[in-house]
């Protein structure tokens, strides 16, 4: 069985609680009624996350303003490092609108269960390392899942997908 | 005036596209070396840049070493089913007559154990060891956290 297999739960159904880079709680809830983008990191990884969360950056700039209707996420599959204080750093060199969540540890095994994402704390070199779902999803303003830009997606395909759910 | 970890490049640092600059040896050129800031100096620093071999024989970059990390090493990220993972790679292929890159994604240079964080700005010298080509030394250019590119004229990432 791969990550794919299983489609994230609809938004109205998932009940992790997390912390965002601001230090206040959050709730699943608070993005009903919007359309939805997120996606795992953490911010250890010098490759895949910042290059996701440029890409990203990119994208919200070619929407402009139509896209200060998304909510959108960085979900840290890191918290015992990933605190709102360094996620807040972290987030300061990208576009503003992308909103931090870390917290306990159930909370992160939750939210990976709601989303049917995968995250995997390796040893290495006396540290650690994670492995996660790379993909970024993306949810109905309704709540709904719709369909996931995967990491090396052309980015042809990724705006046309974003618009949809702003529509 | 670039900000440069080793003071003894700073003769270096003096000339502001030296990193855009095209690097040689053997029949190996390496140009567009850059690196992204970092958070302190706990979290690992990244290398990104392109090789191009001009001769009519396979070659493979196999190691990094650079002053400014305990433990440089090559990476390459490979996502399968949808998982994101960046196992240790001994090396990475420089096909004869072609272009190969550590580039966002793909093979990267993964800088651990940082002796200090990395600015934007700053710059400091990576030696690439080739199989064949045998070892060149070139200056990479810190840039911005959310940098996706080098900055050089008709630069490809
Ligand atoms: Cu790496």
């Amino acid at each position: 069985m791969t990550g794919r297999d299983l489609l994230p739960i609809p938004i109205r159904d998932m009940s992790f609680r997390l912390t965002d880079h601001n230090g206040q709680p959050f709730a699943p809830s608070q993005w009903l009624g919007r359309p939805t983008m997120v996606f795992f990191g953490f911010t250890f990884c010098p490759d895949v996350c910042p290059t996701t969360l440029s890409d990203i950056s990119d994208w919200l700039a070619d929407l402009g303003p139509e896209a200060d209707r998304l909510n959108v996420a960085l979900i840290s599959v890191d918290p015992e490092r990933d605190t709102p204080t360094i996620l807040a750093e972290y987030l300061s060199n990208f576009d503003p609108r992308i909103v931090g969540l870390t917290g306990r540890l159930t909370g992160l095994e939750k939210a990976a269960a709601d989303f049917r994402a995968t995250f995997e704390k390796l040893p290495r070199d006396g540290d650690y390392t994670m492995n996660h779902t790379a993909g970024v999803f993306l949810f109905a303003a309704d709540g709904q899942f719709t369909s996931i830009i995967d990491f090396h997606e052309d980015r042809r395909f990724a705006i046309p997908k974003i618009r949809r759910i702003l529509t | 005036m670039k900000r440069v970890i080793l003071a003894t490049l700073v003769v270096f640092a003096a000339m502001p596209a030296l990193a855009c600059e095209t690097v040689r040896v053997g029949d190996i050129e390496v140009e567009h070396a850059w690196s992204r800031a970092t958070i302190g100096a706990d979290r690992p620093g990244v290398v990104y840049l392109s090789i191009r071999n001009t001769g009519s024989t396979d070659d493979a970059l196999i190691g990094v070493a650079t002053p400014i990390a305990g433990m440089p090493m090559l990476h390459e990220t490979v996502v399968s089913d949808g998982i994101a993972s960046m196992p240790h790679t001994m090396s990475m292929p420089v096909p004869a007559g072609q272009t190969a890159a550590l580039a966002p994604g793909g093979f990267h240079g993964m800088l651990m154990g940082l002796t200090q964080a990395l600015k934007k700005g700053d710059s400091f010298p990576l030696t690439l060891t080739f199989e064949t080509a045998g070892d060149v030394t070139v200056t990479v250019e810190v840039l911005g956290m959310g940098a996706k590119e080098a900055e050089c004229p008709n630069a490809q990432p």
